[in-house]
């Protein structure tokens, strides 16, 4: 039997759906319980905020809850959940309309041009020890945040979340084309973020980063 | 068959389809000539590559502190379950 992240088979999952279809209301949590952090990551790529990230993903599973007998099983459950997260999302970012919130709302224009490369220092080796490391997680978050918000969706979803081009496509309501050009420039622009030296507020000790720079 | 060479901007246009397999083989081929003989677009290849290794270890965003224990409890109280 094929188990995906959940570790239970589609056909376990599909049950699970049904009894709470069927009224045993107390299952619910075990339904979702494999992807509360998905939901909540897909909210927080939208909102940029803990609390409001929090508060629209409880908002969108009892959607979800409400709306389970219409769920039709053509894409996965998954990202079934992550399509109603990231539409409440921009529900209360449209509600909001927070000074915070205005960048990040040039959503639906698509002029993509060009992303070039900045830097081009050698940037191979990647020590595993260092992703414990708070400082790059906080490198890691500031780089996201630095994204225009359509950007940033995209990468969190597919590369961060692992979800395929289809489903991100699919959660996001835009084609996969849009997701693989939205991508490209979603992770030059983290690459550039991230690349030791380029905003030179990252070491790591001792391991520094070999920098080399081919002019 | 001649592999034809292909400009960095160009690679830099497909480096995230590349990195996907997102491109057919013909272009596949020419791109990795391409990095084998140029140090900048091997350079973004390997960053762009080490970002998706840093990103994708699941590490990135952790759940706040309290959160299922907190959903539970709004679930429970509002599906009345
Ligand atoms: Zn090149």
């Amino acid at each position: 039997m094929p188990k995906d992240k959940s570790g239970r088979t589609l056909e376990q999952e599909i049950m699970l759906i049904d009894r709470v279809c069927a009224g045993e209301t107390h299952l619910f949590y075990e339904l979702i319980s494999p992807y509360e952090r998905q939901v909540y990551v897909a909210a927080f790529s939208t909102l940029q905020n803990e609390a409001d990230a929090e508060e629209v993903a409880q908002e969108a599973l009892l959607k979800a809850f409400s709306h389970l007998s219409g769920f039709r099983r053509e894409s996965k459950f998954s990202t079934w959940l992550i399509q109603i997260t990231i539409n409440e999302a921009r529900m209360k970012r449209r509600k909001d309309r927070k000074a915070l919130y205005e960048s990040l709302d040039k959503q639906n224009t698509d002029e993509e041009g060009d992303y070039i490369p900045k830097d081009f220092a050698d940037w191979r080796e990647i020590p595993s020890e260092s992703l414990e490391r708070t400082e790059l997680k906080q490198a890691l978050q500031r780089a996201l945040a630095s994204l225009d918000g359509k950007y940033r969706e995209v990468f969190i979803l597919r590369d961060i979340e692992d979800l395929s081009i289809a489903e991100t496509a699919q959660a996001l309501g835009i084609t996969e084309a849009s997701v693989k050009t939205r991508l490209l420039r979603a992770r030059l622009q983290m690459r550039d973020a991230l690349a030791p030296g380029y905003d030179g507020a990252w070491s790591l000790g001792e391991n520094q980063w070999k920098k080399v720079r081919p002019w | 068959m001649p592999i034809i060479e292909i400009s960095c901007y160009h690679v830099w246009r497909e480096i995230s389809n590349y990195i996907d397999g997102e491109i057919d083989p013909e272009l596949r081929r020419r791109m990795e000539e391409h990095f084998k003989g140029c140090e900048h677009c091997s350079a973004v290849l390997d960053g762009t590559q080490n970002v998706l290794r840093l990103v994708g270890d699941g590490r990135t965003f952790e759940l706040p502190a309290g959160f299922s224990d907190r959903l539970k409890k709004r679930l429970e109280k509002d599906l009345g379950g």
